[in-house]
C-alpha cells in the first residue's frame, strides 16, 4: 500500500472567514493507479463536506475543470500519476468567484459565451429542400473548433481573461466564434466580425498560449484567435 | 494613423497593425546598430558622429523614436488596463508615463538633430 498526499482548496461561506487548504490521506494499492476524479469521490466518502462538480466521469461533459498541481484541467482524465510523487494540490479554477471548495461560478465565462451568438445563423434567403448541405472540405474547417466542451480550464488559465473578465471574450468564447465564422452555413460572418471589432473582445489575447498548454481537449483556441484577427484586419482596409 | 494613435479612444485592429509595424521599425533598427558595431572594428566619437551626421540615419533614427513611442503607448494603454482598474488614477497614470515618453522622444531629437 502506498499513501496519497492531497492538499485540497476549501471554502464554505457560510461557515469561513477565509479560504484554506485542507489536507487529506489516502491508501491506495502498489501499481494501481486512478483519475483525481476517482481519488476525489474517495475522500468525499472520507469527508462528505467536500464539493465538487463531476457527471460524465469521462471528459466530454467539461464539468469537473479543477486547477490541479498549478494548471488547468479535466480531474476525470487526469491519472494521479501524472501529476508527481508529491502533495496533490487541488484547487477550483482561477479567475472566476468560488461558491464552495472546488465549483466556482462560470457566470462571466457563459456571459462570454452568449456574446458571441454561439448558433448557425442564417438569412434562410436560399433555403435548402431538406438540410444545410457542406462539402468535406467546407466541413474540415470545423475540426479542431467543435470539440469544445466549455470546461472553462481554457479562459480561467488566461491572465488576460482574469484580468478583463468582462471586456475580454476569452478562447473558449473565441474558439466558438471561430467556428460560426467559417461555417459555410452561417450567413453572419459581417455581424459576427463587428460585434468583435474593439480593442478587448480579441486583441486582448497577447497570444501567451496558456489555453492551448491546458486544453484537456487538445484544441488551439489562439490559432482561431489569430484567424479572427485576420479576418478583423482584412475586413478594415 | 497618428491622429488615431493620438485619440484616447483605442481601436483594435489600429493597434494590432501599430504594434508590429513599429516593432517592425525597431529591429530593423537594432539590426542596423548592431551591424554598425559589429563592422567598426574601433568606434571612435569621429566614427559615431559621422554616422549620426548622415541625414538618412537621423531620419531613420527619428522614425524608430516615434515608432517606440507610438509602440509605448499601445503598450502602456493595454498594462494599464489590465492592472489599474480605478479610472482616475489609470488617467492620471496613463498622462503622465506617455508624457515622460514623449520628453524621450523630445530629448532624442534635440540630442539627434545637435550632432
Amino acid at each position: 500500500m502506498k499513501t496519497l498526499n492531497f492538499s485540497v482548496y476549501r471554502y464554505n461561506s457560510d461557515v469561513d472567514d477565509a479560504p484554506y487548504m485542507k489536507d487529506y490521506q489516502l491508501e491506495v494499492e502498489d501499481g494501481h493507479d486512478m483519475m483525481v476524479l476517482d481519488a476525489l469521490i474517495l475522500l468525499k466518502e472520507q469527508d462528505p463536506t467536500l464539493v465538487f462538480r463531476r457527471s460524465c466521469r469521462e471528459g466530454v461533459c467539461g464539468s469537473d475543470g479543477l486547477n490541479m498541481n498549478g494548471k488547468n484541467g479535466l480531474a476525470c482524465i487526469t491519472p494521479v500519476s501524472s501529476l508527481g510523487k508529491g502533495t496533490i494540490i487541488l484547487r477550483p479554477l482561477p479567475g472566476l468567484p468560488v461558491v464552495r471548495d472546488l465549483v466556482i461560478d462560470m457566470t462571466q465565462f457563459f456571459t462570454q459565451y452568449e456574446k458571441v451568438k454561439p448558433f448557425l445563423i442564417n438569412d434562410d434567403k436560399q433555403p435548402p429542400a431538406r438540410e444545410y448541405l457542406q462539402s468535406v472540405e467546407e466541413r474540415d474547417k470545423l475540426d479542431g473548433l467543435y470539440e469544445c466542451i466549455l470546461c472553462a480550464c481554457c479562459s480561467t488559465s488566461c491572465p488576460s481573461f482574469w484580468w478583463n473578465p468582462d471586456k475580454f471574450v476569452g478562447p473558449a468564447g473565441l474558439l466558438h466564434a471561430y467556428r460560426f465564422l467559417i461555417d459555410s452555413r452561417d450567413t453572419a460572418t459581417d455581424e459576427r466580425l463587428a460585434d468583435l471589432d474593439d480593442a478587448f473582445s480579441v486583441f486582448r489575447c497577447h497570444g501567451i498560449m496558456n489555453c492551448v498548454n491546458v486544453c484537456p481537449k487538445g484544441l488551439n483556441p489562439t490559432k482561431a484567435i489569430g484567424h479572427i484577427k485576420s479576418m478583423l484586419l482584412q475586413r478594415s482596409v | 494613423m497618428v491622429i488615431n494613435q493620438a485619440s484616447l479612444k483605442r481601436d483594435g485592429v489600429q493597434d494590432y497593425v501599430s504594434l508590429r509595424a513599429t516593432a517592425l521599425f525597431m529591429t530593423a533598427y537594432t539590426i542596423f546598430i548592431l551591424g554598425f558595431f559589429l563592422t567598426t572594428p574601433v568606434v571612435t566619437f569621429e566614427i559615431w558622429s559621422a554616422l549620426f551626421d548622415n541625414v538618412a540615419v537621423k531620419v531613420f533614427t527619428f522614425i524608430t523614436l516615434l515608432c517606440i513611442w507610438v509602440h509605448t503607448r499601445i503598450g502602456l494603454w493595454q498594462v494599464l488596463t489590465d492592472y489599474v482598474k480605478g479610472p482616475k488614477l489609470r488617467t492620471f497614470l496613463s498622462f503622465v508615463l506617455n508624457l515622460l515618453g514623449l520628453a524621450y522622444v523630445v530629448t532624442g531629437l534635440f540630442i539627434l538633430w545637435g550632432v
